[in-house]
């Protein structure tokens, strides 16, 4: 096959990555949009191996790598829980990462396949560009493993900070691009190995340092970071698949973080250098007096939302932790039974990753003509019976309307004080994330129910 | 006067970004972790730079130092790309309308 044959087919299939994408804009378009993006993986990989044209040895140790990893990666998407999601993700996004080094090493290694020039004598701009890839995807694949790990609870969800942390961090950035300048001059295997070396210790240091409720934006970063790096490896091998996808994934990932660091009123700068650790210390501070809160059982919430006409539920962390969204669709099937109107109320940053309450919802069948953002439904609070509050916290909290001190001030918040009454499922009185107290425990309209999400919503739809 | 390919090459790049751009903005809030997932999924493109790396040279060493990490990085894309397909159509899979009539 001809160069600009092949270098046709990658552009098919980076459209259909692009249409692939486009999908998503609405449910009814999206499962076409995941074949689209199928195909162009199928051309892709098609093209490249008739391109080779070696149907030899490595041919069929190709395919039974491409098996092995195809049937672990279906094994792992078939059994993995709606709940696991966001660490689910967070290793994928690991995996690029280090798929990416690897080629790097390898078209280090090997120059001439790729015609980069030969060992020891490999372009200065394919050269930048290698180390680019590698350095990138290095960061990825270690942030993202301690995302991993964070998510997955192997690892404490609370940041660990250390003095000089900030400095550390600058210190390896600015040796990371000495080092890459270094290495072009003198193009010694030793340096881009080192490269490798210190990326690894950046993407741990980069993350260690941030909080579990962070994580949306972490994922988000992460997911941006993979692409760069593709797209880093896509300018080194001249493929203009993995140049367009990089930069679809880079983008998509800048745009989900830059949305949820919206959601929690933090500049994109606080995040990009990771300096979240610093504001959590000095919010810790809790007063501990004791205020009047009013506590009540499932009868009584049963009761209250019964006699509503409207109810909107406000799912967060939570519910993902107690696995409850099965239990509040039927809570919400008995609500409907008795002529309550449902909708649902969706935070940004709720749950662990962007669109997480979404799909734990869709898991459990709530029809997603149900579920609402924040901007859709905020103003229907105040025409609505009861707030349902299960598993966020934080992002109900009226504090960061009133109270300019607080550290969650200007995020945006639901405005769950306005409707008429609220339920607040919790386990205990403790404050959120954030370590602030919420207001809107101690409110005349909150009504307590002191309980494990699942366990609470299951007895209030035994006693409607 | 002659264009670099590299100019080329960026262009497509620069492109790219704004097309991502305009086309995730308008992906719908609650498709945010599909996004997530199939965006892993395409990322491992990556991989045909791994099929290269690996079937470089010539039949008789087919397990040099460079083809193993071609390989290695084989498997991790084919976790991904499998993976980040299948988890993206089970997830949409479920995102159902309203029953109209009931």
């Amino acid at each position: 096959m001809s160069a600009n044959l092949l270098a046709v087919f990658y552009l098919i299939s980076g459209v259909l990555f692009i249409l692939a994408l486009r999908g998503l804009s609405s449910p009814e378009t999206s499962r076409r949009g995941n074949l689209f993006g199928i195909i162009g993986m199928i051309i892709a990989i098609g093209v490249t191996i008739i391109s080779i044209g070696n149907f030899s040895t490595g041919f069929i140790f190709l395919l039974i790598f491409l098996l092995l990893g195809g049937s672990i990666g279906a094994f792992i998407a078939f059994k993995i829980p709606m709940t696991a999601m966001p660490e689910l993700v967070a290793g994928f996004h690991s995996l690029v990462g280090l798929a990416a080094v690897f080629v790097a090493i390898s078209a280090f290694l090997n120059p001439e396949v790729f015609n980069l020039g030969s060992p020891g004598n490999i372009k200065i701009a394919s050269l930048i560009e290698m180390s680019l890839g590698a350095a990138i995807g290095a960061i990825t694949f270690t942030g993202s493993v301690i995302a991993f790990f964070k998510l997955r609870g192997l690892m404490s969800g609370s940041p660990i900070t250390f003095i000089g942390q900030h400095f550390i961090n600058l210190a390896l950035g600015v040796s990371l691009i000495g080092l890459i300048i270094y290495l072009c001059n003198t193009q010694q295997e030793y340096l881009f190995w080192s490269l490798i070396a210190i990326s690894f210790l950046v993407g741990i240091l980069l993350i260690i340092p941030i909080g579990g409720a962070d994580m949306p934006v972490v994922i988000s970063m992460l997911n941006s970071y993979s692409g760069w790096a593709a797209a880093g490896i896509g300018f080194t091998l001249e493929n203009s698949a993995l140049i367009i996808t990089g930069a679809l994934v880079g983008s998509s990932g800048a745009i989900l973080s830059y949305i949820m660091c919206k959601g929690m009123n933090r500049s994109f700068f606080n995040v990009i250098l990771g300096g979240w650790g610093a504001t959590e210390e000095s919010s810790k501070t809790v007063s501990t007096e004791q205020k009047p809160v009013k506590n009540g059982n499932a009868d009584d919430a049963a009761f209250l939302m019964k006699n509503a006409s409207s109810v909107i539920i406000v799912p967060g962390y939570g519910m993902a932790v107690a696995q409850a969204q099965h239990a509040l669709r039927e809570m919400v099937d008995s609500l409907k039974k008795n002529g309550v109107k449902v909708s649902y109320a969706i935070h940004p940053v709720a749950g662990r990753m962007p669109g997480h309450m979404n799909v734990l919802l869709a898991e459990a069948n709530v029809p997603y003509d149900e579920v609402f953002e924040l901007e859709d439904i905020n103003n229907d609070f105040a025409n609505c019976d009861v707030a349902y509050v299960i598993g966020a916290n934080d992002v109900t909290n009226p504090v960061a309307k009133t109270d300019p001190q607080s550290p969650i001030y200007g995020m945006p918040i639901l405005d769950v004080e306005k409707s008429k009454s609220v339920l607040f499922v919790k386990r205990s009185l403790s404050p959120g994330y954030a370590g602030i107290d919420n207001d809107l425990f101690y409110r005349e309209n909150t009504l307590m129910l002191f309980a494990d999400a699942k366990k609470m919503t299951e007895e209030i739809t035994k006693s409607l | 006067m002659e264009i670099d390919p590299f100019i080329f090459r960026l262009s497509i790049f620069i492109l790219a970004i704004f097309v991502g751009y305009y086309v995730v903005w308008s992906v719908t809030p609650s498709l945010h972790t599909p996004l997530m997932s199939v965006t892993n999924a395409i990322s491992s493109v990556i991989i045909v730079g791994a099929i290269v790396a690996a079937l470089a040279g010539e039949n008789s060493n087919i397990f040099d130092t460079a083809n193993i990490f071609g390989f290695l990085a084989i498997i991790l894309a084919a976790i991904n790309i499998f993976g980040g397909f299948l988890v993206t159509h089970r997830m949409l899979a479920m995102y159902k309308k309203k029953k109209k009539d009931k």
